[in-house]
């Protein structure tokens, strides 16, 4: 069932205000398996000139994807998330990501479209703190696979 | 040692890195990151669905790839743009080897404001997992 193209432009409420804690940082950090000390210890982030420790580069997509999540969710698009794989993935930041900062997601869905037999779903959230101080905007792409054509996605 | 930007020279190679992904490594991604879908860990949900296996998170490669970056410039916060595009699945067989990734990455562009890009190879089994794989970096 192709997605609802009508949606496109639709922005979603902010989400709930998430604090990012140092030891979700540290937890994160060694997920990803990275020993840097920026994630870890306050001293060493102060001298690289940082406020406090900072997260991956990567971590902001925890906040993203509970945006996404909404939109995964949402009856009026028709995404059967079992089938959905992760396309492109971009982010942007203004600045990095710190403990302590609270950071809500509003997320736009910015394109819809049929490629290879998949839909394209691409996903803008823009992520600030609860003052309104931007940090970074996440980009991303979702393939939606059709439930005919297991291979679609590999071949594009 | 941080690379100085005046230092940096367009077409440099940045230190190649390995990374093992094992199933456990997934599962622990899973719970840091709050991305509990069943195609990274379970593999009847997985091949249900028609892949081949359990797989990797994207953002998991995506995570591992930029190590590169945050290794080679000395401060995690110097990756101010980062993209990518998943091409393959990164397919994490249930053994204690896993699959392995081998990450490159190039000085592309010298940019104002003491910023580089940088282009980046993703690659699983001698296959190219991600496309598009680019970076801006703020050097000191």
């Amino acid at each position: 069932m192709p997605l609802d193209a009508s949606l496109v432009g639709k922005t979603y409420p902010p989400t709930e205000p998430y604090e990012v804690g140092r030891e979700k940082v540290r937890e994160f950090a060694d997920a990803i398996g990275d020993p840097d000390a920026a994630y870890r210890d306050e001293r060493v982030a102060r001298e690289l000139g940082h406020a406090d420790v900072v997260a991956p580069p990567t971590f902001a997509v925890v906040v993203a994807f509970r945006a996404l999540d909404v939109i995964v969710a949402d009856p009026d698009l028709g995404l059967d998330y079992s089938r959905v794989l992760h396309g492109d993935q971009r982010f942007a930041y203004t600045r990095p990501v710190r403990a302590g900062d609270r950071l809500s997601a509003t997320a736009t869905i910015d394109t819809i479209r049929a490629a290879a037999g998949n839909d394209l779903l691409t996903v803008r959230s823009e992520i600030a703190t609860v003052d309104g101080e931007h940090v970074c905007t996440a980009t991303t792409t979702f393939v939606a696979r059709p439930a005919a054509a297991e291979d679609a996605a590999e071949q594009r | 040692m941080r690379p100085r930007w005046e230092d940096v020279e367009a077409g440099a190679a940045l230190p190649q890195r390995e990374f093992r992904v094992t199933r456990a490594n997934l599962v622990r991604y899973a719970g840091a990151a709050g991305d509990f879908n069943p195609i990274h860990w379970n593999e009847r949900f997985a091949r249900a669905v028609g892949l081949p296996d359990v797989i990797a998170h994207g953002m998991l490669t995506m995570a591992l790839a930029a190590r590169v970056l945050t290794e080679w410039a000395g401060d995690p916060a110097a990756v101010v743009e980062y993209g990518v595009r998943f091409t393959r699945p990164v397919v994490v067989p249930d053994d204690d080897t896993g699959a392995t990734l081998t990450v490159d990455a190039t000085v592309g562009d010298k940019l104002d404001g003491r910023r580089v890009t940088l282009s980046l190879t993703a690659r699983c089994a001698g296959v190219g997992v991600l496309s598009r794989a680019r970076a801006v970096v703020q050097l000191a």
